[in-house]
């Protein structure tokens, strides 16, 4: 059986969607060359008109993609860090986010925005190491956190078939993930799944934080029985999926490397806890509110969530009720 | 391309009348929010639109009403969107700073400063990519020559060689901040930085923004790359009607008067014979009182349908109540 990796799973995704669909080209910082080891090949295959160069003027090239979706293009933008994105917030969410409303409905504005790195890279600090889905999420901007090689490939597919503006974050933490791969088929947006059945307590895990809570649900299995969650797309969540899930454990945790406020652990334990009458109260492990990651390798995984945290949770909940 | 000075000053007519006329709304109530005038510089959107084709691509600004008319958009359907009905341009849902008309190229004009050059540039290349013969013009003011996206877009467009015109409408404030207060160097040196052709106008004259217009375009079209208009002009009234109610003293009253000495309108209809230019006014009075009366019969849209829109993928978002 193939083996795929994360990384080669977004290029195949690149180059299927460039080869059934003439409008869809990419747009980036060395992407010709494939710095960041996803667009490898592409320039080759596909020609410079299709694969292009950008100055790093993230601002101007952003805002250029709006435009030439608004004319019936399909373009995926590539950061190479996170970052980035914060310089164009204001590009994505004032514009290209807002368009199709504010037009009353004259346009669509299909461009996806891909984030091979996001999260820490280790040894990267504080302006490389961001994980900023959750900004998205609140301002209703269709995210999407793939954690393994099928879903990178069937969700990145996806997020370029999608008629609206979608960011899709790559973890650093799961770029090495390789994986035996039989189908590959685009995944819905907006559809979670159950990566592994249990009944005492749902824990949802965001992006490559899913292979940290499969970990700790193994360690913990002759102790508690563990259902991992992974909503994989965090705008649009999968709320029925979540709740059923919920509602057969009857316990929750939520395991997001996002700042604690307003991170999307706090949505989702908010929605849930709405829906559904838990036996314990909820619990989430997170990054600290406000956290910068600092430079030294002890300190960057001191503020991510790690797997110790998780499994005290996990722990505590059970002790709760 | 038009060398109809009757047509010509029907536009500067139609926009000066439609921004009086929407001033009157404004302060009877039936135009929330407020709007910014573009009295005074309605010879800049006249002159450039008349020297593009219907099929070429504009972008606005938050002081946009000209450039969407002058494009060609519906006058009544413009108004409506203004008063926030669903027979608007954009059902109700854009209002002022964003009213868009896609059908006659009008991307939208865009309330942030600087933002929309990039958006017009990637349209351009992306029709031009796909065989269309086309061109755009982007408008914007003094204000915007600051802002680090614009010039992002002047680099973006000039690199590639997108025939995108970039028009500054200088005309002396970014809302009440003078351009000697604001801009080192000068607006023109900017391009020149770029490797772009710049032509500084009198934005007065819309004939003269129309003729270098014209010599621009037909330069992009010939395979130029993009260029820059500088046009000098002065706005009549208020950044914005709110300045109507709070009196903000930024203008020296004798520059004022010397502004507004010099106005498009009166330019252009000098050049018309006076019979053909009271033919001209009846027939904009008449276009406007049923623009007015449409917009004013029109229903407001339902609130029910407030997001309507929102995700061109159907994508439903969740509503906001317990």
């Amino acid at each position: 059986m193939p083996r795929l990796s994360y990384r080669r799973a977004l290029t195949r995704a690149l180059a299927d969607e460039m080869t059934r669909d003439e409008s869809v080209f990419l747009l980036g910082e060395d992407i010709r060359v494939a710095a960041a080891n996803v667009t490898s090949g592409l320039l080759k295959r596909f020609g410079p008109e299709r694969v292009l160069d950008t100055p790093l003027s993230e601002q101007a090239f952003t805002s250029f993609a709006t435009g030439a979706a608004l004319a019936g293009l399909r373009p995926v933008l590539e950061f190479q860090i996170p970052s980035l994105l914060f310089l164009v917030f204001e590009q994505i969410v004032n514009h290209a986010h807002k368009f199709p409303l504010m037009t009353g409905g004259q346009c669509a504005v299909p461009v996806t925005y891909l984030v091979p790195g996001s999260g820490s890279r280790t040894g990267w600090a504080g302006q490389h190491s961001d994980h900023p889905y959750s900004l998205f999420a609140h301002v209703g901007v269709t995210t999407v956190v793939p954690a393994t090689p099928a879903d990178a490939y069937g969700l990145l597919v996806s997020a370029i078939r999608c008629d609206d503006p979608v960011v899709v974050f790559a973890p650093a933490g799961a770029l090495d993930v390789r994986a035996d791969v039989v189908d590959l088929a685009p995944v819905p947006l907006g559809r979670g799944v159950v990566r592994r059945p249990g009944t005492d307590v749902t824990v949802v895990a965001v992006g490559h934080l899913v292979h940290d809570a499969l970990a700790v649900a193994d360690e913990l299995a002759d102790q508690v029985s563990v259902e991992v969650f992974d909503p994989r797309t965090l705008y649009p969540v999968d709320w029925d999926g979540l709740v059923g899930s919920v509602s057969r454990t009857g316990r929750l945790v939520v395991v997001d490397d996002s700042n604690r406020s307003c991170g999307i652990a706090g949505e989702i334990i908010a929605t849930v806890v709405e829906r559904v009458r838990l036996l314990a109260p909820p619990r989430r492990v997170t990054r600290p509110d406000g956290a910068v990651l600092p430079f030294a390798p002890a300190l960057d995984r001191a503020v991510q969530p790690g797997r110790d945290q998780l499994t005290a949770a996990i722990q505590l909940t059970m002790k709760d009720g | 391309m038009t060398h109809d000075p009757v047509r010509l000053y029907r536009t500067v007519r139609l926009i000066r009348r439609f921004e009086e006329r929407a001033i009157e709304l404004v302060r009877a109530g039936e135009i929330v929010g407020g709007i910014h005038p573009y009295l005074g510089q309605e010879g800049i959107a006249a002159g450039v639109c008349a020297a593009l084709r219907d099929g070429d691509l504009v972008t606005g600004t938050h002081r946009g009403h000209g450039h969407v008319l002058g494009k060609g958009a519906d006058p009544a359907r413009m108004l409506a969107e203004l008063c926030g009905r669903v027979t608007g341009l954009n059902r109700g849902r854009g209002g002022s700073m964003h009213a868009a008309d896609f059908g006659v190229g009008v991307l939208g004009a865009n309330a942030i400063v600087g933002a929309a050059g990039a958006i017009l540039t990637g349209a351009v290349w992306a029709r031009r990519r796909r065989g269309d013969d086309l061109v755009g013009a982007t408008f914007f003011g003094d204000g915007a020559v600051n802002e680090g996206m614009l010039l992002e877009a002047f680099n973006l467009a000039a690199l590639w060689r997108v025939p995108v015109l970039f028009v500054c409408e200088n005309n002396g404030y970014a809302t009440t901040m003078p351009v000697a207060g604001a801009v080192a160097g000068t607006i023109a040196g900017r391009a020149a930085a770029f490797g772009m052709p710049a032509t500084v106008v009198d934005g007065q004259d819309p004939e003269q923004v129309r003729d270098a217009t014209a010599a621009a375009v037909a330069r992009m079209r010939a395979g130029g790359g993009p260029e820059l208009v500088e046009a000098h002009t002065y706005r009549f009234d208020a950044h914005h009607t709110f300045e109507h109610a709070v009196r903000l003293e930024y203008r020296p009253p004798d520059e004022v008067a010397a502004g507004r000495s010099r106005d498009p309108v009166d330019i252009q209809g000098a050049r018309l014979p006076p019979a053909a230019r009271a033919a001209v006014d009846a027939e904009v009075e008449a276009t406007l009182a049923a623009a007015v009366a449409y917009a004013l019969a029109s229903p407001p849209p339902d609130p029910a349908a407030a997001l309507e829109h929102l995700y061109a993928s159907g994508l439903t978002a969740r509503t906001g109540g317990g």
